[in-house]
């Protein structure tokens, strides 16, 4: 089936991301051998907590989880491929399995959207891209602030694997998300880029950063829209934030964003901050105040859920803001918009 | 007016240009980027909105230095809050730098020198990588130098930007070349008008593009005399910003104020600018020497803290992460102190507070608190002497080893922690962030720290301080574990890691609490009545938190011993060994050598990658052939001098399971029990897996069939402890890290040979494999080798019966400890089984009523089994 352009279905309504993947992994308790499966149980290192490789060892519990958001209203699914890149699987040993993974993935969430999909209500894949475990503007190294453990290079490597393998497999869209270190979703972007190129194929991008704590900043130090004018020359279907905090403290970065962004805005906030366990205590009910105070402010375009959310909490949160109008994107001077950790407009 | 408040006209910071400025070039070329960087600060403290980075020098690996540079920068949030301008010639070094900055930058420069193509493709790479771009007006046949092939050239660059590829207008910057005017030659004298009218013919018919230029070219004629090039600049860009000049590359610290500039050298200034007279130059030469000064009056207002009072001085060096000053400010401190600890007790402590304020309300953020913790050290470092010189015995307090666990960059909080343990004559041993748990308890072990302090930020360090707890018990460690950081609480501490670990616990919720906490700890009287004390309000908070759930489906062992795996015996017979009972086995360093699986070494060094493709890494390829040459300089040396050596023994018994245990006899007979090995079962609900367990693998008593298994312990370390010390006494750490990561490596590779040498001879049941090293690594044989301790067999007082069958310690001298780890420490012991079917896997986590039956098995009491059986009971 050929799916309405995501850009014609921003136009009407504010459009559902679905909730949090690790959370719901979580609730099946999967032990070593079940993340093994037959095919790894002679893997030399133990891989649990390797949730992306569940989709070739568990695939009926993602593809379970992916219809769980969908029948709750998701309209965009996110690949189980936050950590499928090399560098981050390097973790485990199994940088082979990369390209696997993101396919798969990718395959799964394919046939799940496509089961839902109808002409009058598309659901659509945005195939992820995480942010790695690594830092290419932040030494790991108190005592040598220019040591980077990895390069910009390595990264757009790792990242152009890692989006072949989700256009192939029919994501609708690509995501770069959890940004904390935007020089590492830069070199996503350009990875991405690359990709296109060579695919002679574009795909709308989604674009999601972290502020990480109280001082507004990503971990790499920029504020909100210092951080927009980093990354809006690939010209993004939206730009927004996730993660980190819940939606009480993360409405000001929105608004911010909101304000100063030509795209689509996106927010999918953790369930609260976590306790002291690291579980999340915000139920659907209490984000969706939130998010329906957001919608009625004109600040959304896309919301969804991050750590700790439910198929529950995107059941309440889509209610919250159905039939709402979405964001109109302000029109901003032509400029010369630059950044440091600071935005510079000139 | 005041170029610096326009509010259309952007400072581009000139002076971190090795081109440009005599002394950022000393700095670069003597490698002193910590006083580069001031140089970088000073700019943007004095109104420099980007700065311009140029590295181009023949003496430098301008790549390399640009790379660097802008690394530190990042680290330097006064600093890298500003965009930078990644200016060089070469093409190469503006794309490494474009690969360092996570903001958008302006690339300075490029243009249609080399002709279009080469153009078009880095404008494409400069867009891709997300930047604006400054273009030069220079084209195929040479620099522009009047105002129609200036605006030529740039309306021809313009077009070709933004419709052959889309690259935005407002990200192109012209630079239509600024020369230097009054040289004597009179075709220069109107190069400033050349400028100042292309400029605005460009603004006029090129939308949204900006005008840059180099302002320092146009006063060449006036070196050595500031003022008037000061002037100069100021009256050039006065004309030039009217006619839509929006940014220039300036000494940011310097620029005249134009109504400032006496009216006699301002007039005879304009002269020459705007070409007024045919003898301009003559007058403005004939007036210069009478304004010559040293122009020196700028660092006025930056410098002004440095008149307040020391304790102040001090505090603001912290909060802005301000080193220059530190010594002399330190020193200043300690003469008014009674004593050097006061210092670091009051003035550097309050200051480091009001950062810990500051970063607490968000108004200072990670990357300056890392700043000012570096100030804080080198303060420390000041007065460390001066402390060691009061002390009486000389002697610290006592030994922690600090560590961000795996996975998690925040170190912060673990570095003030580390600061005021240092303070209170603590040693401390920082390892820096994102520590594996096995090189933590590695350093624990090998630098004998008396306690570890781990610290983490994110939620998923939580699980990691479990796991590291887990490990500690594990390998048997008594030491006290502090566990620190943002999302760790009191009550995680109770709940999830007190009770893994036996060793005391302490949740440390500030830097502040650390000291006391640490004292009574490390005190021989207190610590007893500290952790019983600690035991008790940790049992009190768990029971506050019982309302828990148990987080797996447990299945019962009953139900879990029925899905027992069923050996198939229908294409395997057991075979008895070619050589029974037990032997002592040799192997020389030349034959192990062949055996080392070379990547854990490289880990254990922590570079990652494959061997042998990590040689080839970029980053870290040539620091692996150096480690790997130094490596087989020691075997080389080794296999001559017998400094280190390797011994094993092995043995293969009759066997049969009987239950979970496995019965070990003397010989075919079957008749006398040598030993009767204990294993362990996974108890978690399986669907399409056995509940496996070691015993498995072996045919039942009740069977009939002749079955057999093997044990082993070898080690590669006969020596290593003499010589590491040695090493370590001389000072040779990188030596004495070598000895043990060597012997570690023909430890496991001993392993790997006798493993082998089991198989095809003194088992013999493989015969005739016949496998590459690579495939060895790989695991490609049949048969396993699991190690008391590890997943598959995690109890670790099995080893004993490892001990006692082969009578390990009198044969080769390879020795248990009370926690039941082996020394040298580079050794391994472990089981043999043959048969096809067996294969590793983690008993995780067992219930009660395995680990009651297991004690039975054991003759433990309950209490025992707990201990010993912690890490699996959840």
């Amino acid at each position: 089936m050929k799916l309405k352009p995501i850009e014609e279905a921003l136009k009407s309504r504010i459009l559902i991301l679905d909730g949090a993947m690790g959370t719901m992994i979580q609730q099946h308790k999967l032990e070593e051998a079940d993340y093994r499966g037959q095919r790894f149980a002679d893997w030399h290192m133990d891989i649990k907590g390797n949730n992306d490789l569940l989709v070739l060892t568990q695939p009926e519990i993602i593809s379970d989880i992916h219809e769980q958001y969908l029948a709750a209203g998701a309209d965009i699914l996110e690949t189980n491929t936050f950590n499928a890149t090399s560098i981050a699987m390097a973790d485990y040993d199994m940088q082979a399995l990369v390209y696997e993974i993101n396919l798969e993935a990718t395959r799964l969430a394919r046939q799940a959207c496509d089961k839902y999909s109808t002409p009058e209500r598309p659901r659509y894949v945005a195939g992820v891209l995480g942010p790695t475990n690594r830092t290419a503007s932040i030494s790991p190294d108190v005592n040598d602030p220019g040591k980077r453990n990895v390069t910009f290079d390595e990264l757009v490597a790792a990242y152009e694997e890692a989006t072949q393998a989700l256009m192939e497999g029919g994501a609708d869209i690509i995501l770069i998300e959890t940004i904390f270190d935007t020089l590492n979703a830069k070199a996503a972007a350009f990875a991405v880029e690359n990709v296109f190129e060579k695919r002679e194929q574009r795909l709308p991008v989604m674009i999601s950063g972290t502020i990480t704590d109280a001082s507004g900043r990503t971990l790499s130090g920029q504020t909100t829209e210092a951080f927009y004018y980093s990354l809006r020359h690939i010209k993004p279907l939206s730009f927004g934030l996730n993660c980190a905090l819940g939606p009480d403290l993360l409405r000001q970065y929105v608004q911010e964003l909101s304000d100063v962004c030509e795209c689509a805005v996106s927010a999918h906030p953790n369930a609260g901050l976590p306790n002291e366990f690291g579980e999340y205590d915000m139920d659907g009910e209490e984000m969706a105040v939130h998010i329906r105070e957001w919608a009625d402010a004109g600040m959304l375009n896309i919301v969804g859920g991050c750590c700790g959310t439910t198929p529950q909490h995107i059941r309440v949160l889509a209610d919250a803001v159905a039939g709402k109008a979405p964001r109109t994107a302000p029109k901003l001077p032509v400029r010369l918009r630059l950044s440091g950790l600071e935005p510079f407009v000139q | 007016m005041t170029q610096q408040a326009s509010a259309n006209f952007i400072n581009v910071g000139e002076r971190t240009n090795v081109t440009g400025s005599a002394r950022f070039k000393r700095l670069i070329l003597e490698g002193d980027y910590e006083t580069a960087l001031d140089v970088a600060r000073q700019q943007v403290e004095n109104g420099a909105q980007v700065i311009d980075i140029n590295m181009d020098e023949a003496m430098l690996d301008s790549e390399a230095a640009m790379v660097r540079f802008l690394n530190l920068i990042a680290s330097e949030p006064d600093i890298s809050r500003v965009p930078v301008m990644i200016d060089s010639s070469k093409w190469s070094v503006i794309e490494a730098g474009l690969k360092c900055v996570q903001g958008k930058a302006i690339v300075n420069s490029i243009s249609l020198k080399e002709g279009e193509e080469q153009f078009l493709h880095q404008a494409k790479l400069i867009k891709r990588y997300g930047a604006a771009t400054v273009v030069m007006a220079f084209d195929e046949t040479g620099q522009a130098d009047t105002e129609a092939r200036k605006f030529e050239i740039c309306q021809r660059s313009y077009k070709l930007l933004t419709e052959k590829i889309g690259f935005a207008p407002e990200d192109i910057i012209f630079d239509p070349n600024i020369f230097a005017v009054a040289t004597g030659i009179e075709e220069h004298n109107n190069y400033a008008v050349d400028f100042i009218n292309a400029t605005r013919r460009i603004r006029q018919h090129l939308p949204h593009a900006h005008i840059s230029g180099g302002l320092s070219n146009v006063s060449f004629s006036f070196r050595g005399n500031e003022p008037v090039r000061e002037a100069m600049h100021s009256v050039f860009l006065y004309y030039a910003i009217k006619a839509g000049m929006d940014m220039a590359i300036v000494n940011a610290g310097q620029l005249a104020v134009y109504d400032d500039i006496p009216k006699e050298l301002r007039e005879a200034v304009e002269d020459v600018i705007l070409n007024r007279h045919p003898d301009a130059t003559d007058r403005l030469l004939e007036l210069a020497p009478k304004y010559k000064g040293d122009g020196k009056e700028v660092e006025k207002e930056t410098q002004e803290w440095r008149s307040w009072p020391v304790n102040k001085r001090l505090e603001h060096a912290l909060v802005k992460g301000i080193t220059d000053f530190i010594e002399e400010d330190t020193e200043a401190a300690r003469q008014q102190a009674e004593k050097p600890l006061h210092v670091i007790e009051g003035p550097l402590m309050d200051g480091m507070n009001v950062v810990g304020d500051l970063f607490g309300e968000g108004k200072m953020f990670l990357p300056q608190v890392v700043k000012s913790a570096r100030v804080m050290k080198r303060a420390v470092a000041y007065l460390q002497p001066y402390i060691e010189k009061e002390k009486s015995a000389g002697s610290s307090n006592g030994k922690i080893l600090l560590a961000t666990v795996k996975g998690d960059v925040h170190d912060i909080g673990k570095n003030i922690v580390g600061v005021v343990l240092q303070c209170n004559n603590f040693e401390v041993i920082d390892l820096g962030v994102m520590v594996p748990c096995e090189k933590i308890l590695q350093t624990a072990r090998e630098q004998q720290a008396d306690m570890i302090g781990l610290s983490g930020l994110i939620t998923p360090s939580l699980d990691e301080m479990v796991h590291v707890a887990k490990e500690m018990q594990r390998q048997g460690f008594e030491l006290p574990l502090l566990i620190g950081g943002a999302t760790t609480s009191k009550a995680h501490t109770a709940v999830k890691i007190e009770q893994n670990y036996h060793g005391p616990v302490v949740y440390v919720p500030n830097a502040s609490r650390a000291v006391g906490v640490c004292q009574k700890l490390i005190s021989a009287t207190g610590r007893a009545d500290f952790a019983a004390e600690l035991s008790l309000e940790y049992a009190k908070v768990r029971e506050q938190h019982a309302r828990k759930k148990p987080r797996t489906k447990p299945v019962s062992l009953e139900q879990a011993r029925a899905n027992d795996v069923k050996l198939d015996f229908s294409d395997y017979q057991p075979k008895s060994p070619n050589q029974p009972g037990v032997q002592e086995v040799t192997a020389d360093i030349a034959t192990l050598r062949r055996y080392i699986d070379w990547t854990p070494f490289f880990l254990t060094w922590s570079l990652a990658g494959k061997y042998p493709r990590i040689f080839d890494d970029e980053v870290v390829g040539e620091e692996a052939k150096t480690l790997f040459a130094d490596a087989n300089t020691m075997l080389d040396r080794f296999a001559q001098s017998g400094e280190i050596q390797a011994k094993g023994v092995v043995g293969i018994f009759p066997a049969n399971r009987v239950g979970d245990d496995i019965e070990i006899y003397a010989d075919e007979s079957r008749s006398q029990v040598l030993s009767r090995a204990c294993h362990l079962r996974q108890q978690t609900e399986k669907a399409d897996f056995p509940n496996y367990c070691l015993s498995d693998f072996i045919a039942s008593k009740d069977s009939g069939i002749a079955d057999y298994t093997g044990a082993f312990a070898v080690t590669g370390g006969i020596g290593e402890d003499e010589l590491a010390d040695a090493y370590k006494a001389a000072g040779d750490d990188y030596n004495a890290i070598m000895v043990k990561a060597v012997a570690d490596r023909l430890a496991e590779a001993f392993a790997e040979y006798l493993h082998e040498k089991v198989r095809k001879e003194i088992w013999g049941y493989a015969a005739d494999e016949n496998l590459d090293n690579d495939e060895l690594i790989r695991e490609k044989y049949q048969g396993i080798r699991p190690a008391p301790g590890y997943a598959a067999c995690p109890e670790h007082t099995e080893k004993q019966k490892i001990w006692d069958l082969l009578d390990v310690e009198r044969r080769i001298g390879m020795q248990l400890t009370s926690s039941y780890a082996m020394w040298p420490g580079a050794s391994v012991s472990g089981w043999y089984f043959a048969h096809p079917q067996s294969k590793y896997f983690a008993v995780a986590q067992i219930q009660a009523d395995q680990l009651a039956d297991y004690a039975q098995r054991k003759g433990w009491d309950t209490q025992t089994a707990e201990k010993w059986l912690a890490p699996n009971l959840s």
